[in-house]
């Protein structure tokens, strides 16, 4: 089977071009593909859409994630469950930016948000879902009863690239995630029409990672990096 | 009698003390993900939360951390054992298709008729949804907690909610550190009160009519 391995990130990000559509995945911390999303800052692609639970942890955090390319202007829209924090003195570079309209913001509930990924991941035309019912958010979507209870149209989520953080990968690009680093990781590799993954062990030979053990398999994957010792790796981080 | 108003941990103990055996529960962040530290005894609880882990534990010492494991709030967590791991997608199918006995989470408003707010402010140009709308339409049964009234002392429990909603007519039952609420087809009955308070003084807090209940009870903290 082919061999997907290139030898850095740079190489893996070089052709997304400007416009492109971005799936990061990541959930607080765990599965947030930062190699690759500090390899596409220095890159420099702009105009850039992107799909993401979060629009980046801000200065909660202080570690590589989408907000640092939010923050550079490379954004012209967000599709996310989170357009503001829940508290005003947390505000990230997006909900500043996205306050003085520089930055376009989709809000989606994060079940939606992961449903529509599926759907495109899954080549599902659109779906039909009671999250958002009687809420802002309804306004202006199709609404329709089925079996007695109301419900409204959701559309899927296509990507032109999706930035995937694995925990061991072959060289094919079969994956395994580790606990729950898995969360988008698994749809958005799925939903985009290429796939560049991050991998934290050493990548193994095909025929190492046993197939009732893949989590995404190397058939959706284009291309993968090793992290280096030298790399970034997650750093613990305080929440009350 | 001294007036006592509730910790953040007594009000998430007393929700806690709702739940059954066997229930699966998911835990919003603040208030209700301290429900988890309540002592259940015998009952065994499984945990879910959003980011797709199935039967966790108790947080993480500092310094032992696992830092590929995270609750929906994003700390540290351990995992029972019989835990599992799905994708977020995975994840929301149990929320949505009415797997989960219980959501507890946290507003800044609830109405008598089970309305609730909790994801946008005034004066803010976006909201932090998370997945408060697709929990409080899939889950079995809504527990808010939340403060009784804002820094300013202005009521939360509302005839109606004046910021924008997160589910319409949903909750069933929010604790408070003035009480414990039963929202019901026939409006808000405030089954415990406060130590040290008088019903009246709750209703002059609160912007929806209470019923007291006829057995109303002391809230044990």
């Amino acid at each position: 089977m082919r061999n997907k391995v290139v030898s850095s990130f740079d190489e893996a990000v070089a052709n997304i071009p400007d416009g492109a559509t971005i799936m990061v995945p990541g959930f607080a911390g765990p599965g947030m593909p930062r190699n690759l999303l500090a390899a596409l800052l220095r890159q420099g692609a702009k105009e850039l859409t992107g799909i993401s639970n979060h629009p980046g942890a801000g200065p909660l955090d202080g570690q590589v994630d989408l907000g640092d390319l939010i923050k550079a202007g490379r954004l012209r829209k967000m599709v996310c469950s989170f357009t503001a924090a829940p508290h005003p003195s947390q505000a990230t570079d997006f909900e500043k930016l996205h306050e003085q309209g520089l930055i376009e913001g989709e809000l989606v509930p994060q079940g939606t948000l992961a449903e529509r990924i599926r759907a495109a991941a899954a080549g599902i035309g659109a779906f039909y879902t009671r999250a958002g019912l009687g809420t802002e958010l309804a306004q202006d979507k199709e609404h329709r009863t089925i079996e007695d209870k109301e419900y409204l149209l959701e559309y899927p989520l296509h990507a032109d690239y999706a930035l995937i953080r694995a925990h061991r990968s072959d060289t094919f690009g079969n994956l395994q995630y580790r606990l729950s680093q898995r969360n988008f990781n698994p749809i958005m590799a799925m939903a985009a029409r290429v796939t560049l993954v991050e991998v934290e062990e050493e990548i193994v030979a095909v025929g190492e990672i046993d197939p009732d053990q893949v989590h995404t398999p190397g058939i959706c994957v284009d291309r993968v990096v090793k992290i280096p010792a030298d790399g970034i790796w997650d750093r613990p981080v305080d929440r009350e | 009698m001294q007036k006592t108003r509730l910790s953040r941990q007594q009000m998430a103990n007393r929700l806690a003390r709702e739940f059954q055996e066997g229930w699966l529960v998911n835990l919003g962040i603040g208030i209700p993900t301290l429900c988890s530290n309540y002592d259940q005894g015998n009952r065994e609880i499984i945990y879910h939360s959003e980011n797709g882990v199935i039967g966790y534990g108790h947080i993480y010492p500092k310094g032992e951390e696992d830092l590929h494991l995270v609750n929906a709030g994003g700390q540290y967590i351990t995992l029972v054992p019989g835990a599992s791991i799905v994708h977020h997608a995975d994840s929301f199918s149990i929320i949505r298709s009415g797997m989960l006995d219980v959501t507890v989470m946290g507003a800044y408003q609830v109405a008598e008729n089970g309305d609730f707010a909790n994801w946008k402010t005034p004066g803010r140009k976006g909201g932090g949804i998370g997945g408060a709308m697709d929990l409080a339409v899939g889950a079995k049964r809504v527990f808010v907690a939340m403060q009784h009234t804002t820094r300013d002392g202005q009521p939360r429990l509302l005839k109606q909610c004046t910021l924008p909603v997160t589910a319409v007519g949903v909750v069933t039952l929010l604790a408070t550190d003035l009480g414990l609420f039963e929202i019901t087809e026939d409006g808000v009955l405030m089954r415990e009160i406060a130590p040290g308070y008088e019903p009246q003084e709750v209703q002059a807090l609160t912007g929806a009519r209470l019923t007291v209940a006829k057995d109303l009870k002391e809230l044990g903290i």
